[in-house]
């Protein structure tokens, strides 16, 4: 462990599949402390974090969550619904989710709204401060576009969340692993991350990014709640990328 | 295929031991006209059959059909398009690619492959796959919750069916088997099985779990983030006390005789498709930019003239410590002339030169 080192927050990974690792990864080499952890025994993990995560603890989903500043939750939304909220109290938890019917099947508490599945999720996590971030961006480029900061043609991700604290710490966790943070202000207003949405799946910069979303938001069609980003709403790059 | 030393020790090619294998994945892909009409179900199907004979009679390894359920890709029941391929060639490698087993009874799958394997003379394979295509859940029945689970069940009963003896067996997602006999029995030892794996590390461990072969689908993104898949699966075996086992690579892709001619009749076709799936699935329909990118070497499209797309397979091939490269061709729209002039210059062209390359 090396969080005496590095003063970063501890980052505990709920997921070990498809997304999960790629987010694992991307942290470690930000020099962050990460624990991981899958459904079950940490044991099994021990091949794939050895191997695709080095430097992460496998850990069981309990302790990863307890010893964690931020959890990231890369696990399917049907999963989460399983998830006791009492262990998150507390933490800052990004939601990396998505609510993909075609993917998961039908879930009531997420199809029978209007919200959006990150404003579903934090209201089940009522004691947690809840960000949304990197759900828009394919498991299968996560890492391929990652760049340090300053980079020309950087690719922006969205955060939204109601917590403001929260999304500027979240901010620098993005910034930090290789992405241009947009603030699209509460996470009502981060429907528009969404499957279906003008940014989802896309490689945007950050300028592409706001435009797109503008582009796709006439006022009429915004969700209650919503505003608009301020261009140039990013906290500034910040020092001391990668390694 | 070159003869090549045997793997000896940790630091070599796991890979060099298994023979060079170069083969054709189909989903069934609905052709159109020549005046761009999509031609029906029926005629689609025939077309697939025509294909495979062609591909066995140019020298192609191996033809897979994997299982959709669409108007686009009307093709649910691969294995008796299969079992006309099988009647009418003799040399040439059949099997799934992929049959979603978690909608699927495992039982029927090993007595449907087990009877390929029988009409072809042991000819047969499956390629299992958890489904990325999940149509099939609601069809059948099946909650998409629950894709996991029934995944591990059935992968593991399929696993215990493929040793050929009677079978006891328990779960939550079929009914128990007790000292059951399956038939028909395999004639000469279980047929190749590959688990089809698309970025989760766990299914690559169970794939070595389980005994199966992996085979990479990589349909997007840089193909050359999968190599640590690639040591994870053998990595896993080594830990499940099993051999080193063959890593096949799984991708779309369109040969034509220039790269121009091969880009005008694949985009306009695999823009479309993927819109589809887009709609489906709320992504983003990719750009021609996007498109140049995945056809570029970096991307995981192989589409361009022999040429081009023999440097990519064997690129990858080495890039990803795998011996077995299945291209998927076609594409929803395309002519079926189109499609045979491709499996033509797959099997003439880019196979030996892929065989050069990798030497």
């Amino acid at each position: 462990m090396h969080e005496a080192e590095t003063g970063l927050p501890r980052l505990g990974v709920l997921g070990a599949g498809h997304v999960g690792p790629v987010i694992a990864r991307l942290a470690i080499r930000a020099g962050y402390p990460v624990a991981i952890a899958g459904a079950g025994d940490p044991a099994d993990l021990s091949l794939i974090t050895e191997l695709l995560v080095p430097g992460a603890q496998p850990r069981w989903a309990t302790d990863a969550v307890a010893d964690a500043d931020v959890v990231v939750l890369a696990i399917p939304l049907h999963r989460f619904l399983t998830v006791d909220p009492a262990a998150l109290q507390g933490k800052l938890v990004i939601d990396a989710m998505n609510y993909w019917p075609s993917g998961d099947g039908v879930l009531s508490d997420f199809a029978d709204t209007a919200a959006g599945s990150s404003e579903i999720v934090a209201a089940r996590l009522a004691r947690s401060a809840v960000v949304k971030t990197l759900n828009h961006i394919g498991y299968h480029e996560l890492e391929d576009n990652a760049r340090p900061a300053g980079t020309p043609d950087r690719r922006a991700a969205g955060i939204a969340g109601d917590d403001a604290a929260a999304v500027r710490g979240v901010a620098g966790i993005i910034d930090r692993i290789g992405y241009d943070p947009v603030l699209l202000g509460n996470l009502s207003a981060g429907r528009v991350l969404q499957p279906g949405g003008p940014v989802f799946g896309a490689v945007l910069t950050a300028p592409e990014f706001e435009q797109a979303i503008r582009a796709a938001k006439p006022a009429g069609d915004l969700p209650s709640g919503a505003t608009l980003p301020a261009v140039g709403a990013r906290p500034g790059a910040r020092s001391g990328q990668g390694g | 295929m070159a003869v090549r030393p045997p793997a000896n020790g940790s630091g070599a090619d796991p890979q060099a031991q298994f023979p060079l294998v170069l083969g054709l994945d189909t989903f069934g892909d609905r052709n159109a006209d020549s005046d761009g009409k999509p031609v029906s179900h029926a005629q689609t199907i025939r077309n697939v059959v025509e294909q495979g004979v062609l591909a066995e009679q140019v020298g192609v390894d191996f033809f897979g059909i994997g299982e959709h359920h669409t108007g686009y890709f009307p093709m649910p029941a691969g294995d008796v398009a299969l079992a006309a391929i099988a009647a009418r060639t003799t040399r040439i490698r059949l099997g799934s690619a992929v049959t979603v087993l978690s909608s699927d009874d495992p039982v029927r799958v090993f007595q449907r492959y087990s009877t390929l394997n029988a009409i072809s003379g042991g000819r047969a394979e499956v390629i299992l796959g958890r489904g990325s295509s999940i149509e099939s859940f609601p069809l059948f029945g099946f909650d998409l919750a629950e894709y996991e689970q029934l995944f591990e069940e059935k992968a593991a009963l399929f696993a215990e069916l493929l040793k050929g003896e009677p079978v006891t067996w328990q779960g939550s997602t079929r009914a128990p088997l007790h000292d059951q006999d399956v038939v028909p029995h395999l004639e000469s030892g279980p047929f190749p099985a590959w688990v089809g794996v698309g970025g989760s590390p766990q299914s690559v461990i169970r794939a070595a779990r389980l005994g199966f072969g992996l085979t990479l689908a990589i349909i997007g993104g840089r193909p050359a983030r999968f190599a640590l898949f690639s040591e994870l699966y053998q990595q896993a075996l080594a830990k499940f006390g099993r051999p080193p086992m063959a890593v096949a690579v799984h991708s779309p892709g369109h040969v034509a005789a220039t790269d121009e001619q091969a880009h005008e009749e694949f985009w306009p076709r695999w823009r479309d498709t993927i819109a589809l799936v887009a709609e489906e699935r709320g992504f983003a329909i990719p750009d021609e930019k996007q498109f140049r990118w995945d056809t570029g070497p970096e991307g995981s499209l192989y589409v361009g003239s022999p040429e081009t797309v023999a440097r990519k397979i064997a690129a990858n091939l080495r890039a990803l410590g795998a011996s077995r490269f299945d291209l998927k061709f076609g594409m929803p729209g395309l002519t079926q002339q189109s499609v045979l002039t491709s499996i033509e210059l797959y099997g003439q062209q880019v196979m030996p030169r892929v065989h050069e390359l990798v030497r």
